[in-house]
């Protein structure tokens, strides 16, 4: 193996040709990783807006989801009866129920005194409502009326609550007009939709917003038996429930509101367009680099031609350039985006995270871009007339 | 007379044309030659007469449009693209200007030539690439890029780059052009030398009247045709 990998090596041509000029592989690094920097922001917003749309559905306690048909996104929530979770409860394995209402009030900054929607989740604090294990305590603060659990990772226009509140701070502010107390800090994360989040009590929230009817709601959780068939669950609830409810798995719930921001709305179709953009502005640097390239140097692939190199290990030569630009453009542009998501999840709190697939998705288009763009410089190598060169 | 398959090269009636239709014009007329192993040809005449063209034809460049012209007993009239580019790496080549590779630095260029033989390992054909160097008094200018040399040397890498492929036939087209009277004197003793050590032909052309004495035979051409030898 080694030995017939020795006998085969040879001086290799395409990286002597790319590093012997240091200014040229430059651009061509610097193009490259702009496009694939590029790519990686694009497509790392538009998969950070659409996790962003669901960080709080991601958290909630439950099985099933009930919703309303009318409801169309996270944004726009109708209410149903609440007696759907009651009636729900009737089947044999459901074993628990939360009632949620979901609106967005307006919410007082206490440091400026400036207002700003925030989204209010309202629920019974004697029922489970996230997964997360220290969330009963904080919740069974809020079985007074009044008190709300503010959301820290929210926009830091809401006000400097959580550093105040864990000062040891009486923190007070007005939610729709009406005096409420920090009782607690949750971490939930914004949305597009939603700048902040605060939870508190059905109570407190139906005193926020007395237009609410009270035997509304605009979500309702419910959780099963360990261990059984959810599908099955949710057909034979959409089947014995009446029409003016809807009932989805957790997971088909998600995606109901990932699907509302990628298909309802152009954010998908301008990131993508964006991605598409830098990928073509990408072949565009590459494909005159490595054009210029195999022209710069035809009289030297003529004089290979003359002393007995074929065609093909000169093709060889212009794929192996477009191979090593991918590698070299592709990691500078990795490094990039790792900083560059780093900057957004500190400065916009959207969960931007560098995933392998994306990692993985634009390594494939960096390489295609270099390659296919080898393969259109290939076309000038047929110039190469060793005949001319005498 | 020495039997024909021991012919380095063989051209019989070799006829040669450029352009099409009226402004069709032949270059090569009725050609016929021979070269045998270990022999030194120089080949002169004025500019335009066809000599480089015949070098190409000889050198499996172009496609043989009328004519015999054997190389190593291999046909050329009528030979496809595979068994042309197979036959080039048999002849060395030697250019007027040196056309090295400018990326590669001296040793490089010839492990070019080197590469091209099979079953050696890398580091054989890397130290036979030196051992060329050497051998045309380059060795303390083996890791320079062309750039960094002077014409003549550059011209002393061409010739060990054109002989690091082993070639039985070495083609060269005025490689003392570009040089000085005295490089280039050096230049043409030092190919002769080398060549004949691997008893390997050469065809070579030129204007340079003082280069002549080096040759074993000298072929004159005007106007397409080969002048009987004096």
């Amino acid at each position: 193996m080694i030995r017939d990998f020795l006998g085969k090596r040879k001086i290799p041509l395409a990286w002597l040709l790319l590093t012997r000029q240091p200014l040229r592989i430059l651009v061509a690094i610097a193009g490259i990783s702009f496009a694939g920097i590029l790519m990686f922001m694009q497509l790392g917003f538009r998969d950070g807006l659409f996790d962003a749309s669901v960080t709080v559905h991601k958290l909630f306690d439950a099985d099933l989801v009930l919703i309303s048909p009318r409801s169309k996104s996270s944004i726009s929530m109708s209410g149903f009866p609440r007696r759907r979770l009651v009636q729900a409860m009737a089947h044999k394995d459901v074993i628990g129920t939360t009632a949620i209402n979901w609106n967005f009030l307006l919410w007082r900054n206490p440091e400026n005194l400036s207002t700003r929607s925030i989204l209010a989740l309202g629920f019974e604090p004697n029922k489970p409502l996230l997964i997360d294990p220290n969330f009963e305590k904080k919740a069974s603060s809020l079985k007074n009326k009044g008190r709300v659990l503010f959301d820290d990772l929210s926009r830091d226009e809401f006000g400097p609550i959580s550093s105040w509140f864990n000062d040891g701070r009486l923190v007070e502010t007005e939610v729709a007009g009406k005096r409420v107390r920090v009782s607690g800090i949750v971490s939930l994360g914004p949305s597009f939709g939603a700048d902040g989040n605060l939870i508190t009590s059905r109570e407190t929230f139906l005193g926020l917003s007395p237009g609410n009817p009270p035997g509304s709601i605009e979500i309702g959780l419910v959780r099963v038996k360990n261990g059984s068939d959810i599908d099955n669950i949710v057909r034979t609830l959409n089947l014995s429930l009446p029409s003016d409810v809807r009932v989805l798995s957790l997971q088909s719930f998600i995606d109901f509101e990932k699907n509302y921001w990628r298909s309802s709305t152009s954010i998908g179709f301008i990131f993508t367009l964006g991605a598409a953009m830098g990928f073509i502005v990408g072949c565009v640097i590459v494909y005159q680099i490595l054009y210029s390239d195999v022209s710069d140097h035809l009289p030297e692939y003529a004089t290979l031609m003359a002393m007995g190199y074929n065609l093909r290990s000169l093709l060889g030569v212009v794929a192996r350039e477009g191979f090593i630009l991918s590698i070299m453009g592709y990691v500078p542009a990795y490094i990039s985006g790792q900083a560059l998501y780093a900057l957004v999840r500190s400065s916009t709190k959207l969960p931007v995270e560098m995933s392998f697939s994306r990692a993985f998705i634009i390594f494939s288009l960096i390489l295609f871009m270099c390659m296919g763009s080898a393969i259109a410089a290939m076309k000038k190598l047929a110039d190469a007339d060793p005949a001319e060169i005498f | 007379m020495r039997s024909s398959n021991t012919n380095t090269l063989k051209i019989f009636s070799l006829n040669h044309w450029y352009g099409q239709g009226q402004m069709r014009r032949q270059v090569l007329q009725s050609i016929s030659m021979e070269i045998f192993p270990g022999e030194v040809v120089l080949l002169t005449g004025p500019s335009g007469c066809g000599k480089t063209t015949l070098l190409t034809l000889i050198g499996a460049l172009r496609r043989v449009q009328d004519g015999d012209l054997k190389v190593f007993g291999t046909q050329l009239y009528g030979a496809n693209r595979k068994i042309r580019q197979n036959l080039r790496k048999k002849i060395g080549m030697i250019f007027q200007g040196h056309n090295l590779l400018r990326c590669l630095s001296a040793e490089q260029n010839v492990q070019m030539g080197s590469d091209l033989l099979n079953g050696y390992s890398y580091r054989a054909r890397r130290d036979q690439a030196r051992e060329w160097l050497r051998a045309v008094g380059l060795k303390d200018h083996m890791s320079k890029l062309p750039h960094d040399l002077s014409g003549g040397q550059k011209q002393r890498v061409a010739i060990a780059r054109a002989l690091a492929a082993k070639p039985k036939l070495l083609l060269a087209d005025e490689p003392t052009s570009a040089l000085d009277s005295s490089t280039g004197r050096e230049i043409v003793d030092l190919l002769k030398k080398l060549a004949l050590e691997q008893s390997c032909s050469v065809l070579m052309v030129t204007h340079d009247p003082r280069i002549l004495d080096v040759a074993d035979r000298l072929l004159r051409m005007e106007d397409g045709q080969l002048l009987p030898s004096v």
